[in-house]
């Protein structure tokens, strides 16, 4: 493999530069993805039969510790890539545990909103309004979780065989996933979360 | 309800476990004779671990074929069973499981991979490039459409097929009104051959984007692969619509989710939204290659540069905008108001205008061509006809409040009927017959060919040119029977026979392919066809690596100017080149998905939870895995060339 010093790691050979457009490109799939299930909850807010309403269900603690844990995520998986970037591997590893933390934080505090939702009469096979919630939170949920995933065999890759132009790209393609996520979460965030409590 | 009842056919009927019979023989007869002719070490080596682009192209291709032939069956089944008024052939149900598994065969496992197989094959060649941008995950694509495909197709003989229709409409293909699994299948195997092609779709794109020869930029960009770029975007974009539809729809079925269901907030019209956003940008997947594949047969049997490259580039772009935003045309009957009709039916008629612009410039390319009939170009001349009568009867229906009468009648049938074939099934049969050579080293027998050609493209007139009639007479679509005083019999009569007519003609493409491999000859050159495109640039057959040297490129037509300007497509030494390795993760994996497909049909969840953790396995042993390839030497490289060059 050719690999261009000029660039950053991740950057260095052409396979890396084809893996990271194809991950845009990928990414372009996930929003339409995504857009997808935000118009299935669209169109099936209001259909709420007899099951609860968002109102009803939405609470604000919980959705400010999720928001806070995962925005903090997006920011220290940027510190890691600097981290990487500067050729300094233990801050990257560091930076990319504390992020994969903050994801588990995130998705624990997800689990246990979906435990009380379900307390409160409020299940997937209520109503067609729970149906798209628990779909989209369910979906973004599980973007998480294989994240997390991810991340952790990304840091023994990088642990075990150090920065190498493969290693780098693998994280960098990571962060994108990562800070996707995170996006993701903002509409969630305002469109569901906040417009539900209005 | 019991264990193995689930497996059996709601509706036994002879035909079917006739079928099962033979599906069975047929598989013990494939595993004896690849055992007794030693050949498994050979196919797992050169196939079912290959990552080579064009290795995968005709595995696409064969499965298409194979699928041709069994949603054909289908379709003689129907003509038969609506031949004649109060005919008992099929019985209603059986008939509903025929219509729905002929739609779904056709458009998903044999127009698509057809078409993708040909894409696989072209693309990389016709841009320069040594293979696609990620050869592993081009089989992942392949193996993942492929176990779908079988998926749905073992429905018919273990639980039923589904029988709602390929639109699978709510509250139809529900629970209450779709009993058996078949709607399970519908739902799975679908997904999983959808995510292959979504992979597809991104690959394609990387590779067209960032892989093309030196000077190729995109105004010099061959017509085909400019179709393959735009095709690619369309799945990049609409396909994760479906699988959203197909997941929340295997909720509702399996989980008892409420997306579409009559009570509870759920709404039917959302399935009929989703399935029509992403199905019809699919209809534009399979057409807007075809137009590629005629423009190259077209300007090349004409003898001429085509006509308006960019006019064509940009009506193209501009009917892929527009697939996207024409979707409620396929349910104005539904319910939604004038206003909402109006728009939808503005915009359908406005695909006619750059649809209109490529016809065009197609005769354009004809006048002053020198015009040489071979089968492609057989193909391509009669496309332009029968086309433009799709067409136009497409705006008929196009028309809101006409549509009031005619839609979901005949007319409706033969209407896409009259875009789909000559559309896409007579481009892949052109394009098929027209790289042959460069997939196998000879050329198929053009008197054979000609004779498929007259069968298939009388047969299909004849078949599908009574529907328009019957239809405006008011012969409803998806009807099993009807009774003698309708007067529909005799028509019916008629497309029987024409379907008959295209049966022999599909059948004489089979014994074309025999024929041919026995018999053709293997001294051919690189070109046979004097073409223009740098697929034909390269040796026949075509080495590993495609180029030796990768080309450079200062037109349209590099190839063509190579040949007749003397420009120099080849310069420089041949270096070392470096080549993906074989892998049997891809053909495992999708074994694996099959496997969970199967579980989740049939609701066994252990199986099912079980095949996720494999699948997952196999993705992180592809993470740690390391597989930097390997590098054919130089010496191994002038080897092969010499060798090819000897051949001529």
């Amino acid at each position: 493999m050719k690999i261009d010093n000029s660039l950053p790691l991740e950057y260095s050979t052409e396979e890396n530069r084809l893996k990271i457009f194809g991950f845009w490109i990928f990414l372009g799939a996930e929003i339409a993805l995504f857009a997808t299930l935000f118009a299935t909850y669209f169109v099936l807010v209001d259909g709420t039969g007899n099951g609860p309403t968002g109102e009803h269900l939405f609470k604000l603690p919980t959705l400010m510790f999720q928001t806070i844990f995962l925005l903090t995520s997006s920011f220290t998986i940027g510190l890691g890539i600097n981290a990487m970037r500067l050729g300094r591997q233990k801050a990257t590893i560091g930076f990319f545990i504390i992020t994969l933390i903050l994801g588990l934080g995130f998705l624990g505090v997800e689990i246990y909103e979906f435990v009380e939702y379900v307390h409160e009469g409020a299940t997937i096979q209520t109503s067609a309004f729970l149906s798209s919630l628990f779909t989209l939170l369910g979906t973004h949920g599980a973007h998480v979780t294989l994240g997390l995933f991810w991340g952790t065999f990304i840091v023994m890759q990088i642990k075990k065989r150090g920065m190498t132009p493969e290693t780098t790209n693998k994280a960098f393609i990571f962060s994108l996933y990562w800070h996707f996520l995170d996006v993701v979460w903002i509409f969630i965030f305002s469109f569901v979360y906040l417009k539900g409590m209005m | 309800m019991d264990y193995f009842d689930r497996f059996a056919v709601p509706h036994p009927s002879p035909a079917i476990y006739a079928s099962m019979v033979a599906i069975g023989l047929t598989m013990i007869a494939v595993v004896a004779g690849i055992t007794y002719f030693k050949k498994w070490g050979y196919l797992w080596r050169e196939w079912l671990t290959t990552v080579d682009h064009k290795r995968i192209g005709i595995m696409y291709i064969l499965a298409a074929l194979l699928m041709l032939f069994r949603g054909g069956v289908d379709a003689l089944m129907m003509r038969a069973q609506t031949a004649i008024p109060d005919n008992g052939l099929l019985d209603g149900q059986h008939y509903n499981e025929v219509f729905t598994t002929h739609g779904v065969v056709m458009i998903l496992f044999m127009a698509m991979p057809f078409i993708i197989g040909l894409m696989n094959i072209v693309t990389p060649l016709q841009i320069g490039a040594r293979d696609v941008a990620f050869p592993r995950l081009n089989a992942v694509s392949f193996w993942l459409f492929f176990m779908g495909a079988m998926l749905f197709n073992i429905s018919f003989v273990v639980g039923g097929s589904p029988d709602a229709g390929w639109t699978s409409y709510f509250p139809l293909a529900s629970n209450d009104f779709s009993e058996s699994v078949g709607s399970n299948y519908y739902a799975i195997a679908i997904q999983i051959a959808g995510i292959g092609t979504l992979l597809t779709g991104i690959n394609f794109i990387v590779t067209i984007l960032k892989m093309r020869a030196p000077g190729m930029n995109l105004m010099k960009m061959p017509m085909f692969t400019w179709s393959i770029l735009i095709t690619n975007f369309i799945i990049v974009f609409a396909f994760p619509v479906l699988t959203v539809a197909l997941a929340l729809m295997t909720m509702d079925r399996l989980f008892g989710t409420q997306f579409f269901t009559m009570a509870n907030g759920g709404s039917d019209m959302l399935w009929a939204n989703l399935f029509w956003v992403w199905g019809h940008p699919e209809v534009y997947i399979v057409i807007l290659p075809a137009f590629g594949i005629y423009s190259e047969i077209i300007s090349t049997f004409a003898r001429r540069n085509l006509y308006g490259y960019n006019s064509m580039v940009i009506s193209m772009v501009a009917i892929s905008t527009l697939s996207f935003i024409v979707w409620a045309h396929h349910f104005y009957t539904m319910g939604h108001g004038a206003m909402v009709n109006g728009i939808f039916s503005i915009t359908t008629m406005a695909i006619a205008v750059p649809t209109g612009v490529k016809i065009f410039n197609w005769l354009f390319t004809l006048w002053k061509g020198k015009i040489v009939f071979t089968v492609p170009m057989l193909y391509s001349l009669a496309f332009i006809p029968i086309f433009t009568l799709g067409g136009v009867t497409g705006v008929m229906l196009a028309m809101a409040s006409a549509d009031y009468q005619y839609h979901n009648t005949m007319f409706l049938v033969a209407h896409f009927h009259y875009v789909l074939i000559p559309g896409t099934v007579f481009a892949v049969l052109a394009g098929f017959t027209y790289w042959w050579p460069k997939m196998f080293g000879f050329m198929l027998s053009e008197k054979i060919g000609k004779w498929s050609f007259w069968f298939i493209t009388i047969g299909f007139n004849v078949t599908f040119f009574p529907m328009f009639i019957t239809g405006l007479d008011g012969q409803a679509r998806r009807m099993y029977t009807y009774s003698e005083s309708t007067g529909y019999g005799p028509l019916n009569m008629l497309s029987f026979v024409g379907a008959i007519g295209l049966a022999i003609g599909f059948a004489l493409i089979v014994y074309n392919i025999y024929w041919s491999t026995r018999y053709a000859s293997r001294n051919i050159s690189n070109d046979p066809w004097d073409a223009r495109s740098l697929e034909w640039a390269t040796h026949t057959p075509i080495p590993e690596y495609n180029f030796a040297i990768v080309p450079t490129v200062d037109s349209t037509e590099a190839f063509w100017d190579s040949k007749k300007k003397g420009f120099k497509l080849f310069g420089g030494k041949v270096e070392k080149i470096h080549m993906p390795n074989n892998s049997g993760v891809p053909f495992i994996m999708s074994c694996i998905f099959f496997v969970w497909g199967f579980a989740m049909v049939f609701s066994m969840w252990i199986i099912a939870i079980i095949a996720t953790i494999g699948i997952f396995a196999c993705m992180i042993h592809r993470s740690f895995e390391k597989d930097h390839g390997r590098y054919i030497s130089v010496e191994e490289i002038e080897e092969t060339e010499n060798k090819l060059r000897g051949a001529k």
